[in-house]
This record gives C-alpha cells, structure tokens and sequence, in this order.
C-alpha cells in the first residue's frame, strides 16, 4: 500500500535565489521510483519529471510547507505538513501551509492499485501514502540545514543536533536558527541521502502523536473558511443546473457521469418563457442537462425550478429499486448468471460436503447518498485560452482533468485552485459538477459560480450501491468454520466489493464473487461503501454461527474462525473497553462485529435498545478499539473515528435511497433523514491499540461495524436477524412480527 | 429598496423582497459565512439572529428583515471571542465547518436566553441543526464549556 522507498540520489541546488525568493527553496520530484528532493537541474533530466517548491524556509524563519491534504474535515491539510515538520525538526509556530497546486506528477502518490499518481483523497489515503515520502523528504532538508550550519563552523555535521527549528552544536552550545541558515545556505549536490533508520524514532517525535490544533479551526467558527460556494470574483454570474431526473449512467459505473458525453440530454423545454424571467442572462444546454444563468443565485434557482423540459430517453426509465433488488435473488440462483470470482482458497466442494453442519442466510441493503452538507458547486472563470477553477475537490486532479477536457483544453491550461470542503464522503473526486460549471461558463462567456440546489444534489447522487447477498459456511466435527462462500449481487462493480474478502480470519475453504448487473445508477465511492454492506453479512453470519453453537460471538471468533492476532488484540481490547461479560440491564443487549478498511483493522460494540411500539432502535452506547499504525493526528483521529461512527449509526437506521419510474423517491432532508443530535449514542469510546506500525486509513474505519454491531445486538435481544439495511421502524416491527 | 441593520451597520439592498434573506447576505451583501444547506428550512446551516431570534436565513424573506436587526455569524463578535466561539475552537468542533455557522448561532442564541442549559435543554434546542460529520456529542461539550466560561 505504500509508494517506494527506493529514492533517487537526489540534489538540492540554489533554486531558492533562482526563484528571486531569498531562503532556500527546495524542490520535489517524482521520479520512476517515488517522489524525492532534487535539483532543478537535475529534475530537468529525470524522464517527465516536474519541479515545484514544496518546503521553502524564509530568512525570518518562516517555514512554509504545501499540502496535498484536500481538507474535508478529516484534519489531513494539517497532517501532512506536520510529517514534514516532524523529521524537518521545525517550530511549528512557523510553519504557514499553503495547498499544493493540482499537479499529480509531482504532488502525487503511487496509486496502490496502478502506476498512476494521484492526488486523490479517498479511501482514508492521505496519511497512509504519504506518510514514508514525507518524512524522508523532511529528513532531507534537515540535513542539508545541518549541512550548512557545519560547514560554516568547521565542525563535522554528524556532531550536531537539532531542535525545533534550531541546529545546535552541543560542543559549545553554539546555535544557528533555520532562519539564519536560509539566509546564508547552500544547498549541497548531491542532496544528502536518508536512510531510514536515520528517521526519528518514535519516542522522539514532538509533533507526530501530539496534541497539534488542526489550522483550518479558527477559520471555521468565524465565516472566514473558504468553501467554492463562497468564492466571488468580479463579473461572476449565478447557474443553477437541471439534469434528467432519470440516470443514465453506462455499464461501467463511470460512463455517463462525464458531463461532456451525451447522457438522457433535454429535447425540448420552455426556453422563452424562464429568459423571459427576473434577471435570467441565459440557458445553457449541456449535453446532460440545462443550466439556467442569472444575475443572482436566487433568481438562477427560480428560472431552474420554472423549466419545463422533455428529456431523451434514458437507460434507468422505469427503474424500481425495490424489484430490482428482488432480481438480485433470481440472478443469485441462476447457474447460468455471469460469476467475478474475487477469492478462491483450498476444496470449497470438500469443506461443504464434508460439513458437520451448513448455514446459508441472505442480506440486502438500500442505496445511501452521501448527503455532503454543501450542496455540490464550483467557480469556473475562463481567460483567453486559460481557465481557473475554485472547487473543494478530494481529486484536484481529476477535476483539472474534467475540466480540460470539457473546454477542449490541455491540463496545463487550468489552474486549479483548492476550496475547503464542506463534506466528501466519496463524492467529491470526480469533478462532474466543474466540468459541468466550465461547460456554462464557456456557454455564457462569463465567471459563473454553479450551485446544485440539495433537490439537484440528491436526485443526481452517485448513490452507495444496493445489494443483495448470500453467504453460506460449513463447520467440521469440531464446530470450526471450514468452508466460507459470500456471494454478492449488484451494480458498481469494485463499489460492490470492498470489504468482501476475510483476511482476518482464516477459513481454510473459501468462494467470494460478484455477480454484476447494469441499471445506468449513477454511483459512487462512499465512506467505506461496500464494507457497510459487506461486513454487516460476515459479521451476521458469523453471530448466527456462534449463537447456535452455544458460544460466546468473541470467544466463537478466537476458537474456531483462527481469527488473526491483531484482529484478536482489537477484540480483546473492545471487550475490556465496553465489560463485554458484565449483563447489561434489562432491555438492552450488547453486539460486536469486526471492522476493516484501509489497512486499519478494528473490532466494535454496542449497546441498544428497543422500542417495540414504534420499532425504533436506541444506540446508547458505542465502543471500538482500532489498530490504526502510529496515530500521527490523535484529536483528528479520534474525531475521524467518532464521525464515522455517526455516519454510520445514521446509513444504518435511517438513510435510505429508493427509486420508482426511473425518479428517485426522496428529495431533501424532510424524507432522507439523517441522524440529528436527539439520536446520538450516550457514549462513544474509541481507543487506538498502541502499535509501532505505518499509519493506515482512519477517515472509515468507524463505519463498517455498526451495521453487524446493531444486528448482532437485535438477535440478542430479540432472538431474530435483521436483514435488510437501513434498520427502519417498519423493517424493526415487520421482523419482530415474523 | 430594503433597508435593515446588519451586524450593527446600516445597509440597503435593492432585490426583489420575496428575495431569501440567505441569498441577500452571502451574494448582495457578500457575507458569506451564512452558509446554503437546503434550502428548504430542514438543516440549519443558514441559521443567523433575527432581533436576537435565530431564525432560517432560507426561509426568511428579505421584506420580514426590514428595519430590523440581523447578526450573522460575521456580527456575533469582533474576534471569534463569543464565548461560544472560542469553546468551539477549545473543543475542536468543526469538522468539515460547514455547517458551524449555523450551530454556533443557534448555541448563541440558548445561552443568551438560558445561560445555564441541561444536556437535554442543549439537545432540544440543537435538534434541528444537521451536522453530517456528527460532532453533535462536541457541540454538546462545547455548549457546556461556554456556559461555564461565558
């Protein structure tokens, strides 16, 4: 999961006098084997690498470091320079952060999955794969400052030390300020190189695992954050946009969402009748859509909400999610439906047939919208042959991209400039929403800031997929679990199969695969989106497993699913968290389930009762243990933990998106109900087993058990199995009737 | 032409008067921190004082303001020094913020009404305020803290 650590012998030059910009100015690039420190020079020779300022220390002292940490609340615009300070050994008091410019080449990480860079965001990425880069790169300019300060001493620099900010010559207390050393300093070719055990260890760091405030703070409680629905520039008028209220997204989930491609267009609409409307400038068509432009958003929105239109046939007309969701169950039983194998491990046939015992269940689970409380926008201003865009963007990347190939322009000729967020959650790294705005800019021939109404934002939601699953399993003479086949079936292809695997539990014996179908959904990454679905089925089934054998569900974990040691360390750390053990009083019940993304991996509790009246679930009590690596933020962890933990309980026993005649059902937050602060736990605990591990995601690993947790409680409770995601009222009372 | 008093000042806005007072403040007058949720009075996020009312900036119409005192999130102190403001920094609420405005508002306007609030006077009063990134049980601590503090 991590980019190389192979680095080039890298060189630092004078750049920072060539920049004009005094201090000493270092320059990151990315080479065939990772990103590095180099000189201009030097970078120039380096097949399609590219140079920019990342760290630049003034004469002041002033350290400014850039971030490629798309700020959505998790903390990462601040965590990502502070691994920089941290190795750097710099005053945190002066460092000033700056965003990165959109520029993958050199700002990016490997992608795990591909040779791409990306800047992307998502999947609780931005500590985890720029964690080993970072350090080393701060690690390298420390050097190259000790560097300095020896040679203008005379001394050997490996006598030297530092502290914030400072290098020390402890022979005779003789000090140099990272701001003087800038003043005067070289920058030494070759660049020094860093081993890494030359790295900090961790009982020495002052600022990784600390208590540091996120910088974005201040800005928040005041109106002062920048969000892209708050950027004004001169001239700028108002869209608001209308698309099909029928999806039409391609076989592959992302075909149709590129705003540029023909998708269900509008054939007619009552074009006279909304330009004649209060301070409308004009309609833009799109090829997905119409964008109505005004003077003001609030007479953008009127023109929007007046338009009449006949819309072009699209691929999900008369879609009804609810009987497409029953088809899952036929394709599911249909030997002749096409299979994805995702895991196939020893004789499944033999464990099965050799069974003591076979369980088969099934699950389904509704489509989830991210429900991002800015509604999407963007800013798009087009000058001559260049364009700017002001976005919140978890893949600044991938919007450039969008947004260059909307105006027929090349990459170069965009500049993109980082918003905060006001929530992601996934949907913020395609980037259709700015295409779309540079699309109505071009057409109106002026800046315009676009803003989806929430109707817009939810009726063209790129939704969490629904699905429908079957897990069966087969234990052996001795109770342990020998044969493990997880079907799941749907659309969204690798949307549909996140958290499916079980590499934390070692069943000998196992079949997972995907049966796929097309319905033209838009859909989407999502917090954890297939671990919700996915978990809640293994750990159901796994619960079932354990209450017919008589066992306790943890104890049933550690004996018979050879559970992984550090899978046992976080259940055992929940137990003791929440007294797992202890009854509980009468009318509540506790239930536990794994929980697993991004490399981190964790175990949860919780506490609930119910109301047998109305069918309402009560959470009252929340506990997870999570192995996550070094916790490099662990206020911003915690608080990433206990979001997802909300985000969770929320999808889980309320969020539900529901199609019929290819519309979706629901609107605004009056009929998708998201969690309010009446429904929030008494308790939520979260504690981070304390390991010396790389830092892995903790953006979703909150999320994933809450389903099974809640699930597994039910049973307790009640003896019966919730099946079927989110856990509404009437789904409650119709199981507690069955 | 509609005259009111914003954040202590003066100002007159020439829009239609069924115009959103939201729509007023972040794009005629540019105080942008009164943040667009819903639109539709369900979330909270546009949330600013009324005569000293928290009220929906989506839902009130720039004629309902005239002649009278609107404070937005900008207004509620000089420096972020409301009592409310700085327990929000000392407790970390925000997460991704967007939604803080409006919260932060609406605690205001509980403590200047009931300076000491209970857990469940805090949650009653918060209830219609959504914050997707569920720093509802900090909101709370924070509520708390500036009732103590303030």
């Amino acid at each position: 999961m991590t980019t190389t650590q192979t680095l080039h012998a890298p060189e630092l030059s004078r750049r920072g006098l060539l920049a004009g910009m005094g201090g000493m100015t270092f320059c990151l690039a990315l080479g065939t084997n990772g990103v590095s420190l180099v000189s201009e020079a030097q970078a120039n020779t380096l097949a399609n690498a590219q140079v920019t300022p990342w760290v630049r220390i003034a004469a002041d002292g002033t350290v400014t470091i850039l971030t490629a940490g798309a700020e959505m609340g998790q903390g990462s615009m601040t965590g990502l320079p502070l691994i920089v300070a941290e190795e750097l050994d710099c005053d945190w008091s002066k460092v000033k952060i700056e965003w990165c410019p959109a520029d993958p080449a050199v700002y990016g990480y490997k992608d795990p999955f591909s040779p791409a860079q990306l800047m992307w965001i998502v999947g609780s990425r931005a500590t985890q794969l720029y964690f080993n880069d970072l350090r080393k790169a701060g690690a390298q300019v420390r050097k190259v400052l000790l560097a300095n300060a020896a040679h203008k001493w005379g001394v050997d620099a490996s006598t030297l030390k530092t502290e914030p900010s400072v290098v020390i010559n402890p022979a005779n207390g003789a000090r140099l300020t990272y701001g003087e050393i800038a003043a005067f300093g070289t920058v030494p070719s070759p660049l020094p190189e860093v081993d890494p055990k030359e790295l900090k260890a961790r009982k020495d760091f002052r600022l990784i695992g600390k208590s540091v405030p996120r910088r974005d703070t201040p800005s928040k409680v005041n109106g002062t954050a920048l969000y892209a629905i708050d950027v004004r520039l001169p001239g700028m008028v108002y869209a608001s946009a209308m698309h099909s209220p029928v999806h039409d997204a391609g076989a592959k989930v992302w075909e149709g969402i590129d705003p540029t491609a023909q998708a269900a267009p509008p054939e007619s609409w009552n074009d006279a009748q909304v330009k004649a409307m209060p301070g409308v400038i004009g309609i833009v068509k799109l090829p997905t859509g119409l964008a109505v432009v005004a003077q003001h958003y609030e007479q953008a929105k009127a023109g929007r909400d007046a338009l009449k239109v006949k819309w072009a046939k699209a691929k999900a007309d008369g879609f009804n999610s609810e009987k497409a969701l029953e088809s899952y169950v036929k394709i599911h039983d249909d030997p002749s439906a096409q299979v994805t194998s995702l895991e196939k491990k020893g004789d499944v046939a033999a464990a099965f047939a050799n069974a003591a015992k076979t369980y088969k269940t099934a699950f389904r689970s509704d489509y989830g919208y991210h429900a991002q409380m800015e509604p999407l926008n963007a800013v798009v201003r087009i000058t001559g042959d260049k364009a700017e865009v002001w976005e919140g963007s978890q893949a600044p990347d991938e919007s450039r991209k969008a947004v260059a190939k909307a105006l027929g322009l090349k990459e170069e000729q965009v500049d993109f400039h980082q918003c905060y967020m006001g929530g992601g959650f996934g949907r913020r790294s395609i980037g259709d929403y700015a295409a779309e705005c540079a699309l109505i800019a071009k057409g109106i021939n002026r800046p315009v800031k676009l803003i989806w109404t929430r109707e817009e934002d939810l009726a063209q939601g790129m939704f969490r997929p629904q699905s429908f699953q079957c897990l069966e399993a087969a234990t052996d003479a001795s109770g342990t679990v020998t044969g493990w086949k997880h079907c799941v079936v749907g659309e969204g292809q690798f949307l549909l199969i996140t958290g499916i695997k079980i590499p934390y539990y070692g069943v000998p014996n196992q079949q997972i695969e995907m049966r796929g179908v097309s319905h033209g959904i838009r859909l989407k990454h999502w917090r954890a989106v297939g671990h919700v679905f996915n978990t809640f089925a293994i750990e159901s089934m796994v619960d079932q497993m354990a209450a017919d054998a008589g066992m306790d569900p943890i104890e049933f974990r550690f004996q018979k699913m050879a559970i992984i040691p550090k899978a046992r360390k976080c259940f055992e750390t929940v137990a003791q968290m929440c007294d797992w053990k202890t009854p509980r009083p009468a009318g509540r019940a506790l239930g536990v389930s794994i929980t697993e993304r991004s490399g981190s991996l964790g175990a949860g509790a919780v506490e609930i009762s119910i109301d047998r009246t109305s069918g309402k679930i009560k959470v009252h009590k929340v506990w997870v243990a999570v192995d996550g690596g070094v916790i490099v933020q662990p206020g911003p962890a915690k608080a990433n933990v206990e979001s997802a933990i909300i985000y969770g309980l929320s999808s889980v026993l309320h969020e539900r998106v529901s199609m019929k005649d290819g519309v979706v059902e629901q609107s605004n937050f009056h009929d998708y109900n998201v969690m309010r602060m009446s429904d929030l736990p008494e308790e939520m605990n979260v504690q981070f087993v304390d390991v010396d591990t790389r830092p892995t995601g903790l953006g979703e690993i909150g999320n994933p058990f809450i389903a099974g947790a809640i699930s597994n409680a039910f049973f307790r409770l009640t003896g019966k199995r919730l099946r079927h995601l989110p856990f509404t009222p009437e789904r409650v009372l119709e199981t507690l009737k069955a | 032409m509609v005259s009111f008093t914003l954040n202590d000042k003066r100002v007159s806005v020439d829009a239609a008067p069924g115009t959103p007072l939201l729509w007023v403040v972040r794009d005629h007058i540019g105080l942008t921190g009164t943040k667009y949720g819903c639109g539709a009075g369900l979330c909270g996020a546009c949330t600013v004082h009324l005569d000293g009312k928290a009220v929906r900036a989506c839902q009130t119409q720039l004629s309902d303001v005239a002649d009278k005192k609107v404070v937005t999130i900008e207004g509620l102190s000089p420096n972020s020094s409301h009592p409310v403001q700085k327990a929000w920094v000392a407790l970390e609420v925000p997460q991704c913020g967007y939604c803080q405005s409006g919260q932060i508002m609406k605690a205001a306007e509980l403590l200047a009404s009931n300076p000491k609030p209970t857990r469940a006077q805090i949650v009653a009063h918060m209830d219609g305020n959504i914050c997707r990134c569920g720093t509802y049980h900090r909101i709370i601590a924070a509520v708390e803290q500036a009732s103590r503090e303030g």
